[in-house]
């Protein structure tokens, strides 16, 4: 009797804990210290106010726009949240993959009041996005270069003097960036330098100056791949991401500097995939309401060196939750760093990306 | 034809010994004299280290210890492909991506021989085993028996004087190698040619070699022509091996002129050529072959109780199995002559044997 | 004396037949047989089915769907019915704009499509053949939602004041261009050719990309194989000859890269082959190269060459060592017992056995190659990338699916040609994996 009761009671335990688990929610994102810094600001404390949901952790942000084209093709999404950048949420937003969000319904006000779509600004740079970081692309450097004479590089026209700072540069595989900071170096007005870059003459103008030092870059593909070139001391100077370069800096005390001239702003954040179940959809909703309100997008920057996209969180980022060193001097946004900065031109790219991706690679291949 | 002495012998294994892994020896001291024209079988169970010593005088194997000759020259240090021995393979190792010519041209082009010459050779060679129609088609397009054939021409067409046989007929069946061997033997008569040939079967070896040495254990038992070999072993390994043979042990009472007096195990007292007994008092085997018993007692001979077994009937002969001092496995062939002797299974009846034909071997 | 017994299997070939042979039921012989065959026919296909079934949908379907995706062009008919059928006689070569009645259509068309959002994926599919109606789309699709269209009268003023690139010929070709069911864009972009006014043209020479990859990637791959081939033939021998023991625990070693992940080990290349690496470090140490001078080992084609042929490595030596395993000791031993030396033994009768183990291998490696992107990606810097890298590009980055589609059609008429060379002059039947 005794073990049948047990046996009923362990039954009843497994259907209760099935019901309980049966919300699941997959998220997206991009692995490592980032996605660490996303759980320990966002996934933590929303399981613990929200008992009945499960947080899944995909790291499949990379490959997110063809895997949500597959899933929708297939008729059968299984992501329920997911971090892109910017320009990946225009292009899922065009093809109908991602789901339109309205600000100032669907998301959290800032603590005063302020609306959401006044408080994030700008940085809602289409229909389907939710922003939540501004990261940077910029240039690092070593410190101990013999060559240099003492000399260290301040200036992003630096990158192309290859007689005042000989050896290798690391630059991204693509022509986002580097074709505007050719230009910017070859004599083209700040503001100018997308009018320039929509016509022909331009286009071979960038990719004329970026000759100039192609025998001495090291493509990468990967964000990792800068931090590393850096430390094995196979790249003097290279572009990445600026909380990468955080790591190698103050985490791994490499003898390497930022150099934040002409670094290229640009945006990541949530979208919704479309078409998910009403029941999905809400679960979604509401944890992007409280994921990207202004304490946990400032909660974040206490992990990772990448800036809130909410102008009131930034009163609130204090410092490094294990190294206890200010974070906002490491912020691409900080006064001093953002002297001289450009923002990723969306719509620009959208355009001309497809067309100027295939000179740039033919180009490389030459 | 037997090479007595260094001097005249073609082929010479001077105290030569063979072990793989420096704990066994798998062959021991062996001296062996090959004259030259000499048809010389090395016949053994397999194990027995008679392939090891074909290998090694192909120069496929070195030597451990002690010399090889060849002609009067030692050929420890030359590759086999400077040896100049003729080689037929147990598989044939005819060439599968070559024709039956060019298997055959093969040994002369690699001797840089003009192609005229090369094709006269050739086809002597393919004409001396049948096969000269043969010389465009694949080895895989040939029967076993034919495969044979060219496998064997291959190793005559260049001149070998030496040839050695690897078990090359073991994979024909019963009548296809019967007819081989009278073929090798016409061919080796013909040429002049020495050969060495290694098999475990002894009716072939019997067939055709000049002498054969019997091996067993990495030792030669016994090296004979094949008269002497089977109708007088020397030691009782031989006598087992080689055709059939009934045995009785017992052990030596005394020995005098040759001839040695027996009490078997079961008390009987017989009498038999002392070849390699001991002395008395020692243990030894009775060796006697089944066509040399006779039913019934005869004067001058030694004669014995025995009881039969049973009979079957081979037509030219009754094999009849017999329980004959404690051996039941002894049997007598009884020719089937005009009135002979007709047996009961069951019965009981006297045998007979000379004293000259059951030999006291080692026990 | 002659051949008695070897002649009694030819004798076989010789009986004539006339007529169907009959069994004992009076039936013809081949019918009965037939039938008796059936059933085992049935059995075995039931055996195979899923197999069958498997290789259908994993292989040949995927295969279909790549073939038609290549072609396929239904979006601009869906979401412009209207547009496509105004424009059938619009001639795009006057260089005159299109009349007002199809700017008419387009509004309709757009308004409909604004609200599945279905002009955006448009603007997305257009943009790859001509830049900026991406953007041209996603504009006016925000703006016609407030156009009027029983009110309106002149639509090409009033697209002109959405958006000034309306008026620009060039966008209407490309629309027109592009408004078939079926497009042969995607296979001329992967041919690096583009259809102007002029009929079909070659890209200017700033934009030819995928011939110069796919010869890179032919040749390299034919370097590859070939010092796969260089490096795996003497390992198999030696696994071959070998006694069964020693050579199952140097298979092991061979295989053991296999229980690596693919990018530990393409990394692990890179620790070796950077100039500040382990290779180029024992290189200045020894004195055999300057610091300041240090060979550039990755990031190149000899950087995929080596981690290639160090990947695919295991598919060389399989085959050839199942190959080689089966070449008995004996026809080298013949050979050298005939006279030949080492090298002339092994040449004129090892290898020649070897050769469809070579045949395997190669056929294995090459194809393999053609479609790796993984290993260039990491360490082919821009010289050593493949054409499969820019597929890749295709798929999960522009997401031009159709000119994906169509670099992976050519990809495979290209393999299928070379295979079809490879069996006329070697002959496939040459193939053997063991």
């Amino acid at each position: 009797m005794k073990m049948k009761s047990i046996i009923l009671s362990t039954a009843a335990g497994v259907v209760a804990a099935s019901a309980a688990g049966a919300k699941d929610m997959t998220i997206v994102s991009w692995g490592g210290a980032y996605s660490a810094s996303q759980d320990a600001a966002y996934h933590q404390p929303y399981m613990a106010a929200n008992p009945d949901v499960n947080i899944i952790n995909d790291e499949s942000s990379a490959e997110a726009v063809a895997k949500l084209r597959a899933m929708a093709e297939a008729g059968n999404t299984t992501w329920d949240v997911v971090d892109v950048v910017a320009s990946d949420a225009i292009r899922l937003c065009d093809e109908g993959l991602a789901m339109e969000i309205d600000p100032d319904t669907m998301l959290a006000d800032a603590p005063d009041g302020t609306k959401a779509s006044e408080d994030f600004g700008d940085l809602l740079v289409s229909e389907c996005f939710i922003p939540q970081i501004v990261y940077s692309t910029t240039f690092a450097y070593r410190t101990d270069v013999d060559a240099w004479g003492g000399k260290e590089p301040s200036n992003i026209c630096d990158v192309f003097d290859l007689e005042a700072f000989p050896g290798k540069r690391s630059l991204e595989k693509r022509p986002i960036n580097n074709m505007e900071w050719a230009l910017l170096c070859d004599g083209v007005a700040k503001d100018e330098v997308y009018d320039v870059l929509g016509t022909e003459e331009g286009q071979q103008q960038a990719l004329a100056k970026l000759d100039t030092i192609k025998d001495e870059v090291i493509w990468w593909s990967a964000g990792a791949d800068t931090p590393q070139l850096l430390a094995d001391g196979e790249v003097v100077m290279g572009s990445t991401y600026n909380g990468r370069l955080f790591a190698l800096i103050e985490e791994q005390k490499q003898p390497v500097k930022m150099m934040w001239d002409a670094q290229v702003f640009d945006l990541d954040g949530w979208i919704i995939p479309a078409n998910l179940s009403d029941e999905r959809k809400q679960a979604a909703l509401d944890y992007i309401m409280f994921a990207t309100d202004t304490q946990r997008l400032a909660d974040q920057a206490k992990y990772i060196s990448y800036g809130p996209a909410r102008a009131s969180s930034a009163p609130l980022v204090g410092k490094h939750a294990e190294l206890g060193i200010d974070m906002a001097p490491h912020m691409p946004t900080d006064p001093e760093n953002a002297k001289n900065t450009f923002l990723y031109n969306y719509e620009f790219w959208a355009d001309y990306r497809d067309d100027i991706d295939a000179k740039f690679q033919a180009w490389l291949a030459q | 034809m037997t090479a007595t002495s260094h001097d005249d012998a073609f082929v010479v294994f001077d105290r030569v010994q063979k072990s793989y892994d420096g704990e066994i020896l798998v062959v021991k001291d062996l001296n062996l004299q090959i004259a030259k024209g000499e048809f010389l079988t090395m016949l053994g169970p397999s194990g027995s280290g008679k392939t090891t010593c074909l290998m090694m005088l192909a120069g496929f194997e070195t030597a451990t210890s002690g010399d090889i000759l060849l002609g009067g020259n030692p050929i420890n240090n030359i590759p086999p492909h400077k040896r100049g021995i003729g080689m037929v393979f147990q598989n044939y190792a005819l060439f599968p991506h070559m024709t039956v010519g060019e298997n055959l041209a093969f040994p002369l082009e690699v001797r840089k021989m003009g192609k005229s010459e090369r094709e006269a050779k050739v086809k002597r060679a393919l004409d001396m085993v049948q096969m000269g129609d043969f010389a465009g088609r694949r080895p895989a397009q040939l029967s076993g028996g034919q495969q044979q054939r060219i496998a064997l021409a291959r190793a005559l067409v260049f001149d070998a004087e030496l040839v050695l046989m690897d078990e090359p007929l073991g994979a024909l069946d019963k009548q296809l190698r019967e007819h081989m061997q009278f073929e090798i033997k016409h061919i080796h008569e013909n040429l002049g040619i020495t050969v060495v040939y290694v098999t475990h079967d002894q009716s072939e070896a019997l067939t055709m070699s000049d002498r054969i040495a019997v091996f067993n254990d990495g030792v030669i038992q016994q090296l004979a022509p094949p008269e002497d070999l089977y109708e007088r072993p020397e030691n009782s390994f031989c006598a087992q091996f080689i055709g059939e043979n009934n045995t009785l042990m017992g052990t030596v009472e005394s020995v005098s002129d040759g001839v040695a007096s027996i009490t078997l195990d079961d008390g009987a007292k017989v009498r038999g050529l002392a070849v390699n007994c001991g002395g008395p008092g020692s243990r030894t085997t009775m060796s006697l072959r089944p066509e040399r018993v006779y039913v019934g007692g005869e004067e001058g001979l030694v004669t014995t109780e025995a009881q039969v077994k049973e009979l079957i009937y081979l037509g030219d002969h009754i094999r009849c199995r017999m329980s004959v001092h404690g051996n039941d496995e002894f049997v007598v062939k009884v020719p089937n002559a005009a009135g002979h002797k007709h047996l009961q299974v069951g019965e009981k009846t006297m045998i007979s044997w000379e004293t000259a034909d059951c030999r006291a071997l080692d026990a | 004396m002659a051949n008695t017994a070897d002649s009694s299997q030819d004798i076989a070939h010789s009986a004539p037949v006339t007529g169907p042979v009959l069994g004992n039921d009076g039936r013809p012989l081949k019918a009965s047989l037939a039938k008796s065959l059936r059933r085992q026919k049935l059995r075995a296909l039931g055996l195979i089915a899923p197999l069958l079934i498997f290789v259908l949908l994993t292989f040949i379907a995927p295969i279909a769907d790549m073939l038609f995706r290549s072609v396929e062009n239904n979006i601009v008919g869906d979401v412009l019915p209207r547009t496509v059928v105004a424009l059938q006689d619009w001639d795009e070569t006057s260089g005159e704009l299109p009349d007002n009645a199809t700017f008419k259509a387009m509004a309709l068309d757009l308004k409909e499509a604004v609200e599945d959002k279905s002009h955006t994926r448009l603007g997305s599919r257009l943009n790859y053949e001509q830049s900026g109606i991406s953007s041209l789309f996603r504009q006016t699709g925000r703006k016609v939602k407030r156009l009027d269209v029983e009110e309106t009268t002149d639509f090409v003023a009033a697209f002109e004041d959405m958006n000034k690139k309306w008026v620009d010929v060039e966008n209407w070709q490309t629309i027109k261009a592009f408004s078939g069911r079926f497009t042969d864009g995607y296979f001329l972009a992967a041919a690096d050719l583009t259809k102007g006014p002029e009929g079909i043209e070659r890209v200017p020479e700033n934009e030819q990309i995928y011939y110069t990859l796919l010869l890179r990637t032919l040749k390299m791959s034919l370097i590859i194989t070939f010092s796969c081939i260089l490096l795996g033939y003497p390992i198999a021998f030696l696994l071959a000859t070998l006694p069964l023991r020693t050579s199952n625990l140097l298979l092991i070693l061979v295989l053991l890269p296999f229980w690596t992940s693919l990018l530990v080990r393409t990394s692990a290349w890179k620790v070796l082959l950077q100039q500040q690496g382990v290779i180029n470090d024992t290189l200045v140490w020894l004195g055999l190269v300057a610091d300041n001078a240090r060979l550039e080992l990755i990031n190149n084609q000899t950087g995929t060459i080596i981690a290639m042929t160090h990947i695919l490595l295991p598919f060389m030596i399989l085959p050839l060592f199942s190959v080689m395993k089966t070449i008995p000791p004996s026809y080298v031993r013949a050979a050298k017992s005939l006279g030949a030396n080492d090298w002339t033994a092994f040449w004129r009768v090892y290898f020649p056995q070897s050769v469809p183990g070579i045949g395997a291998g190669s056929i294995l490696c090459f194809i393999l190659s053609i479609g790796y992107y993984i290993t260039p990606e990491i360490v082919g810097g821009t010289k050593g990338v493949f054409i499969s890298n820019r597929i890749a590009y295709h798929i999960s980055s522009s997401l031009n699916w159709g000119l994906a589609a169509a670099l992976g059609t050519l990809l495979l008429v290209v393999v299928l040609g070379l295979y079809w060379l490879y069996d006329k002059f070697v002959g496939i039947d040459n193939v053997k994996l063991g």
